[in-house]
């Protein structure tokens, strides 16, 4: 497609403020949804000096522990916790929009696909329960 | 009901100002008017110099979108009455350079557009005259959601990725691609994947979900895109398991 | 001096898309361009809602067609060039589906067609009730695969420049930042639409000002059977917005105050639970709509603010197949009327709705112009004489508008570059926009004054029913509203965006335009379809199996002359409709 040329006469440019997001509920959810991955990365890096420490035997992991329970350390994970819900939440929301399911050339209501989702989960959470209670 | 209701305009006139300025004018409230009827009685009689698009005053061509008070819509699909006892305040889509007035450039949009092949590609297609292409009811509502668009760019507006980064594709351009990569008569999927699988493309949406909101014709662009993604990803697993083996 | 283009299309609907797809199929090195006052996707074409006729259905033959046709313009329409309409429009649209176009379908997958007005077999191809508005988005979508076509969007076209007897191209207005320029070719082709805002209430656009035909008119080309302007029977009061014929077709009833099927009582038929074709509902929009009249003179209309109504009563037919084949109909009455049609009854009245006449062609588009072309509304072939059928307008945008495509880009091909006078006349044009217009500041007459002044002359004087009295009052009327016009009051000198210049532009289009169908209705003293003379009450072959012709003369008045119509196979008849 050619477009002939256009010379606009100085079209007026919005310039976006720094506090944009804050204008709507959705673009808060946004912004929260992108910083959590910042949370995301911290609960791996958490979970690797974990497997570290108990890979160097018991003292190492006891120190750990002791790092662990330290209350920073405790308010970031707690943080890092609402963080992680909220990104599976909004992910599991998200799953019936990206996913067509078709049951006998009928598709599937988004609300199943997101309840399979999140019934998913209870059950892995309540699998990981039961392992550690009963170790 | 009162019988009159303020419209809070933004004006902006390239010759005389350089950013907007709001302008308020008293129209009349009926219970059948529209936004834009309540523009057309200022331009008609308040004050001839006021710019705005419109055409068919039936939510269907897509010209007339705005700001109304903070929301995009289509004027003509958005009454006075809703709002009373106002004031409306109405101003040009957000994200767009604005011309003048209530006229934002949509010419990033035009340019995007054919980017993403909106027609229907075929290897090698029948002759018209050996008939149809078969396409069952079913087959037809695959993608007849993603063909309603109008092109109004209300989802572009609503779009804050698009307002932080103007290359992202957007929302009405990548689900018209995705209208012709569901339509059982099309076989470009793969061509319109290479053009839209980078970061200006599918992955520039974070999935606001904004453009499903704002869309007046029930395209639900965000769930196109989502769609898009997956299958983007499936086919990267698919490759990189089977290199050799046929996308 | 080498032409800026081989080829320029005015307009950017069903009708100029399809003749610049045309010339770029045919021989991609001709420099083809789109200029519409609009994007492309904000032409009317996109409004239009019931479907496409084409006889494609096994039961169904182009005779059929044909005769349906011929009958419905009350024998005003050229007979070879329906034949050769019938021919091609369902070729046509199956081009579009292998575009892309969403057509609804039969269970097994072939194309669906639907019962429309006046029409004897099924042969309406539909995309549910918006085809219009999938058809050109079809064909704007597959338009940007030729890089070869390239578009002015939003340019507005104020002149055509016509020297040593041909067109060499065009004045046009950059409306983003008020440039006038001239674009020169080889060949011009008009389809830029109808001229439906020349009346008060109307389904048409804001954009439809009859751009094109004052175009042609100005130049010299004569404008064809404009005293037959279409009223769609079932409007909504206030907005005007249409109710597709394909309501009616899908089983509605037109009732009166009385819940009266009244269309029985205007020899269209017996009422029927099931919709019976070329009868009652389904008879031709001409007729419907005067029966409309003779029921409100008889009181049997619904008085409301907006004027009387009739109920469309779609309400038997269910929520399932409204929401198949008619959602968009259940989403205007929701959104514009408050009322769901599932429920309730739908106030309806006619409403002006499309031009039968238009811009003087032969079946191949070409006017007597030397490279001037047109097709779609803006143009009379003529396939629709004196009341055209609900369907027939959107194959006649893809037929005409492929066959001027095609006639232009042949023309083109051995025509000469733009002469050296075209330079003198674009500045001349050019001074009459910024001195004689944009930049005067002694204008005394409103814009919107004059607009409506003339709107509410052409509703009096031109309307379902006219008389010579009428008429004469009306073209007092408009000759005043021209004088006037003179001195249009433009208080935006601006450049950007100068929308009231281009309203201003677009009222002189609409003025005369206007004058041109009040001749030509004051000239035709018979009644033909939706031309209706109280005085002269019935239909007269002897003087008027004929196409009026407006011309220009060298006063700048209206003079009318006339065309015999071509007959082929079917000598003038009764219209017959319910029997």
């Amino acid at each position: 497609m050619s477009e002939p040329a256009q010379q606009t006469q100085r079209p007026y440019r919005p310039e976006i403020s720094r506090l944009w997001w804050l204008r709507r509920r959705s673009y808060v959810f946004f912004v929260l949804r992108e910083l959590s991955s910042i949370f995301v990365a911290w609960s791996v890096v958490f979970l690797l000096l974990l497997v570290r420490a108990l890979a160097q035997g018991e003292a190492q992991f006891r120190a750990f522990l002791d790092w662990a329970a330290g209350p920073w350390v405790v308010a970031l994970d707690v943080l890092t916790l609402a963080f992680l819900v909220l990104h599976a939440v909004t992910w599991f929301n998200l799953t019936p929009a990206a996913t067509v399911v078709k049951l006998r050339g009928r598709r599937v209501p988004p609300r199943a696909i997101a309840g399979g989702a999140y019934a998913a989960w209870v059950a892995v959470t309540a699998l990981v329960v039961v392992l550690v209670v009963t170790r | 009901m009162a019988d009159t209701i303020t419209l809070e305009v933004a004006r902006y006139r390239p010759d005389r100002e350089t950013e907007p300025t709001v302008e308020a004018f008293e129209v009349p409230l009926r219970r059948d008017w529209a936004v834009l009827d309540g523009l057309n009685h200022v331009k008609d009689n308040l004050d001839g110099s006021l710019s705005y698009r419109w055409s068919c005053r039936m939510g269907i061509c897509g010209s007339c979108g705005m700001t109304v008070n903070g929301e995009p819509r289509l004027t003509c699909a958005t009454f006075l009455v809703d709002y009373a006892p106002g004031p409306v305040r109405v101003e040009p889509l957000a994200n767009f350079p604005v011309i003048r007035d209530l006229v934002v450039d949509i010419g990033d949009f035009m340019r995007k557009l054919p980017e993403v092949s909106p027609w229907i590609v075929r290897g090698e297609g029948t002759s018209v005259e050996e008939g149809e292409y078969l396409q069952t009811p079913e087959q037809l509502a695959d993608y007849s959601q993603f063909s309603m668009c109008i092109n109004c760019m209300l989802c572009y507006s609503a779009c804050p990725v698009y307002g932080l980064d103007p290359e992202f594709v957007g929302p009405a351009a990548i689900a018209l691609a995705q209208r012709y990569n569901l339509d059982s008569r099309d076989e470009g999927a793969d061509v319109r994947m290479d053009l839209l699988i980078h970061p200006e493309g599918i992955w520039g949406c974070t999935f606001v979900g904004e453009c499903t909101r704002a869309c007046p014709k029930g395209v639900d662009p965000a769930g196109a895109i989502q769609r898009y993604k997956l299958t983007a990803a499936l086919q990267s697993l698919k490759s990189f398991v089977l290199p050799r083996g046929p996308r | 001096m080498r032409a800026d283009h081989d080829i320029l299309v005015i307009g950017g609907g069903a009708a100029g898309l399809r003749a610049a797809i045309a010339i770029a199929e045919l021989d991609p090195s001709l420099r083809v361009a789109v200029v519409s006052k609009v994007y492309p996707m904000r032409s009317h074409t996109v409004s239009a809602e019931g479907g496409a006729a084409g006889a494609f259905a096994s039961d169904d033959s182009l005779e059929e067609h044909a005769y349906d046709t011929v009958s419905g313009s009350d024998w005003l329409c050229d007979q070879d060039a329906v034949e050769a309409f019938v021919v091609e429009a369902p070729r046509e649209l199956l081009q579009l589906e292998h575009w892309g176009c969403p057509w609804s379908r039969q269970p097994d997958g072939h194309i669906a067609v639907r019962a429309f007005g006046g029409m004897k077999k099924k042969r309406t191809w539909f995309a549910a009730d918006k085809t219009g508005f999938h058809m050109l988005h079809t064909l704007f979508q597959t338009s940007l695969k030729y890089s070869e076509v390239a578009r002015y969007d939003e340019w507005f076209v104020t002149q055509l420049l016509v020297d040593d007897g041909r067109v060499q191209g065009v004045v046009a207005l950059e409306l983003a930042t008020g440039r006038i320029a001239p674009i020169t070719a080889k060949a011009v082709i008009l389809a830029g639409g109808g001229c439906g805002r020349v009346f008060p209430f109307t389904t048409n656009a804001n954009i439809n000002t009859g751009d094109g035909m004052a175009l042609a008119w100005r130049a010299g080309v004569p404008l064809k059977d404009m005293e037959f302007v279409q009223y769609h029977p079932t409007g909504l009061p206030f907005t005007g917005i249409l109710i597709t014929e394909a309501a009616r077709a899908e089983g509605g009833w037109l009732l009166n105050k009385d819940g009266y099927r009244y269309l029985q009582d205007y020899d269209l038929g017996k009422p029927t639970p099931e919709p019976e074709l070329r009868s009652m509902e389904l008879g031709p929009r001409d007729r419907l709509s005067q029966a409309f009249v003779h029921e409100e003179e008889k009181g049997r209309t619904i008085g409301t603010p907006y004027g009387p109504v009739v109920h469309l009563d779609l309400r038997h037919l269910g929520a399932k197949l409204i929401d198949d084949k008619l959602p968009f109909v259940r989403e205007l009455c929701l959104k514009y009327e408050n009322l769901d049609p599932v429920r309730e009854l739908v106030p309806v009245r006619p409403v002006v709705h499309y031009m039968m006449g238009g811009v003087h062609t032969d079946i191949d588009g070409a006017t007597p112009l030397a490279g001037l072309y047109a097709a779609g509304e803006v143009a009379c072939v003529s396939i629709n004489g004196a009341n055209r059928l609900g369907s027939n307008s959107l194959p006649e945008c893809l037929v005409f508008g492929a066959r001027a495509g095609r006639a232009a880009a042949l023309y083109a091909a051995g025509a000469a570059d733009p002469g050296p006078s075209v330079a003198a006349l674009a500045r001349d044009e050019e001074r009459r926009l910024t001195s004689g217009l944009r930049d005067r500041t002694d204008g005394r007459e409103s814009i919107a004054g004059l607009r409506t002044g003339m709107q509410q002359a052409m509703e009096d004087s031109a309307g379902i029913f006219r008389t010579e009295e009428s008429l004469l009052g009306g073209a007092a009327r408009l000759r005043e509203l021209q004088e006037r016009s003179e001195s249009m009051a433009v208080d935006d000198h601006s450049r950007a965006f100068n929308t009231q210049v281009l309203a201003a532009l677009e009222l002189s289009n609409m003025l005369d335009v206007a004058e041109a169908i009040i001749a030509a209705a004051l000239r035709r003293e018979e009644s033909r379809g939706a031309h209706q003379r109280l005085d002269f009450p019935a239909r007269d072959d002897e003087s008027y199996l004929a196409h009026s012709l407006v011309h220009r003369d060298e006063t700048g008045a209206h003079k009318v002359e006339y065309l015999p119509v071509t007959v082929t196979r079917w000598p003038p008849g009764e219209r017959v409709y319910g029997r």
